[in-house]
């Protein structure tokens, strides 16, 4: 299987995790390994700045785990930068998830705010990683302002209601020339293998494997599904047809 | 503002409907996904009743969902126990001859470093309404002293005006909390019969004033006491129902306390003053699951008005935030333990013991959700 390369870091494993919901900062421990993951993201609003000791934080601290601190939280630009740069000194890192959404019940990102906050943060020297709506024109204009990914929602976040948005996702992967990760919504492990079949490049998966009646296992069966979606891609997997192929009986009074 | 709205229903009329719900009702609103204001009617009516046990099992699937295994932890920090409205229910009115108190910029820093001390990154800022000596300017002097201590800041405190809001939101603060205490206006006046409390319009309208000024997040209700709790349960909704379509930038959360006992002065006797309970467990649990059967993303809070086993057993069935080892008194974590209480504590046990019994429970007492950065 191909690694997969971000702003110059190469991963072998395509699934990210979110660390969120989970009901002990153990049990979350336990799932992150279990999935194999590199990278999880970190809501900055959960870490205590104060303390080296964080418990959310203290289980992540290994050599082996990428940390993605998220902006959940800003409802503009202004306060996702100020947060960004807060979070890069917190985490000591320069990676961003760019969350913006000033609608807290659904959580839906902020197109306008979000491009704005990749240019200025892109600037700044960040690695920028965008929550964004399956929009495809939108991805293009973050490709031009200097994103390092984009990751456009499958369905509504926290919602397990899988790729609702795939017509737009496969729109978004032909185009892009940065890293599609598919974010929110993925309930299921069958959605992210399908999210990989398609071509993404990574998914992003939390809520599923939180609140299952088993994290760790379920971060299990997502390591395996995604493997498995993505060698499928990689081996070219052949397309769906609901009809039968005829032995060419339109064009068989060609001569060969 | 909401009184547009709220003045095209009619109390009775609400009332005698969600009495006319049917069981058939009640298992329409059980089997869809999205339940509107009528679906809600159904489910805090009496018919619904028997149905509790499904409600609680979706109503834990819901919370579940969107906001994991996790209960977020605040403490009431009692500022001032001075009033000068007359509230029948509470041992702060100005009526009640008790000794008064408004808290020191040294007093308030003792207190918050014993109320870090027990963990917490959350507060809730209390006082009663005294304008000339916790008008704007105390609370505003409040949250800057409080400030670079905590990641999130709440005030429940007398209804304010926009432009006040405005300067407190400035000033860090987060989260307003302003119950209507019961959307029945004849009976509202009844129990605020003194005291700028009594203007029932100006209270209606507060969640309005603090859209307008953009807070992050208001938190509505009705005590649970006063009037038909089902009827001031269905308005609540509807209060919710409008701010999250007029005012949809700012979060929203619920509470409902039951009315506890309090201690009042008669001719210089001390005495108990008790309430008649006018909602039994089961109807509070079905009223939780009700509500987040109609809302997904309500945030529901249990403070420590409810008994122990309650609370503990509650944790898992909706809720999404509690109160802990709370002192509800002016002082009461450090400066004067011994000082009146606006009401009875129920649950006594320390913030430790409630997140040790939320852990057992396999969800994680959360004490930072919040960030400085983020504005009001």
């Amino acid at each position: 299987m191909q690694p997969l390369h971000i702003a110059g870091k190469a991963f072998q494993s395509r699934l990210f995790l979110g660390t969120g919901k989970f009901g002990s900062p153990e049990e979350m421990a336990r799932a992150v390994r279990a999935s194999g993951t590199e990278l999880v993201t970190v809501a900055l609003k959960r870490v205590d700045r104060e303390t080296d000791t964080d418990a959310l934080l203290a289980p992540l601290r290994t050599a082996s785990l990428g940390l993605l601190p998220n902006t959940s939280g800003a409802r503009n630009a202004r306060e996702a930068v100020f947060a960004a740069q807060l979070a890069r000194e917190a985490l000591e890192t320069n990676w961003v998830k760019l969350e913006i959404h000033p609608d807290p019940k659904y959580l839906l990102p902020d197109a306008l705010e979000t491009l704005k906050a990749t240019e200025a943060l892109a600037k700044l020297g960040f690695v920028v990683l965008p929550y964004i709506h399956a929009d495809p024109v939108l991805c293009k204009q973050l490709e031009s302002a200097g994103t390092a990914a984009v990751m456009p929602l499958g369905s509504p976040i926290g919602s397990n209601k899988g790729l609702r948005t795939i017509d737009f996702l496969e729109i978004i992967i032909e185009q892009s020339r940065v890293p599609v990760i598919i974010d929110a919504g993925i309930g299921a492990p069958s959605a992210a293998a399908k999210a990989m079949e398609i071509g993404a490049d990574a998914v992003l998966v939390n809520t599923a494997i939180a609140v299952s009646h088993d994290p760790e296992a379920m971060a299990q069966a997502f390591a395996w599904a995604v493997k498995a979606g993505r060698l499928a891609f990689e081996a070219r997997l052949a397309a769906a047809h609901d009809h039968a192929q005829a032995s060419s009986p339109l064009t068989s009074f060609l001569k060969a | 503002m909401f009184t547009d709205y709220f003045n095209r229903f009619s109390w009775q009329d609400v009332q005698a409907d969600i009495l006319a719900k049917t069981d058939a009702d009640v298992r329409r609103a059980l089997q869809k996904d999205r339940c509107d204001l009528e679906d809600f009617k159904a489910l805090i009516s009496p018919a619904a009743a028997p149905h509790l046990e499904t409600m609680a099992r979706i109503s834990q699937a819901r919370t579940l969902k969107r906001f994991g295994r996790t209960i977020q932890m605040y403490v009431p920090l009692y500022l001032s126990n001075e009033c000068q409205n007359i509230c029948t229910y509470c041992a702060f009115s100005l009526d009640n001859q008790i000794k008064r108190k408004t808290l020191t910029d040294a007093e308030i820093l003792q207190e918050v470093q014993a109320i870090k001390a027990m963990g917490y990154d959350h507060i809730l800022l209390v006082t009663g309404e005294a304008n000339q000596t916790v008008g704007v300017p105390y609370l505003q002097h409040a949250i800057q002293l409080i400030k670079p201590h905590f990641a999130h800041i709440s005030l429940e405190v007398q209804p304010l005006d926009q432009t006040d809001y405005e300067t407190l939101i400035a000033e860090g603060l987060h989260t307003v909390l302003v119950y209507q205490e019961t959307y029945h206006a004849a009976q509202y006046k009844r129990h605020h019969p003194k005291g700028k409390k009594s203007n029932f319009q100006y209270r209606l309208e507060t969640p309005d004033r603090l859209g307008k000024a953009g807070i992050h997040k208001i938190g509505v209700g009705a005590l649970i006491g006063l009037e038909d709790w089902r009827t001031d349960s269905f308005f609540t909704a509807l209060h919710i129902h409008y701010l999250e379509k007029t005012y949809w930038q700012t979060k929203y959360s619920v509470s409902f306390p039951r009315l506890r006992p309090i201690e009042v002065d008669k001719a210089g006797q001390s005495q108990v003053q008790e309430f008649h309970s006018y909602m039994s467990d089961r109807e509070l649990v079905q009223l939780i699951c009700a509500y987040r059967l109609l809302n997904d993303t309500l945030e529901i809070s249990i403070s420590t008005r409810e008994q122990e086993s309650f609370r503990d057993n509650i944790i898992k069935l909706g809720i999404t935030s509690m109160s802990a080892g709370s002192k509800t008194n002016p002082g009461g974590y450090a400066v004067a333990p011994e000082s009146l209480e606006q009401f009875e504590v129920s649950d006594e046990r320390s913030a430790g013991e409630i997140a040790s019994v939320i852990r057992k429970q396999g969800y994680e007492p959360v004490w930072k959700d919040w960030d400085v950065v983020y504005g009001g």
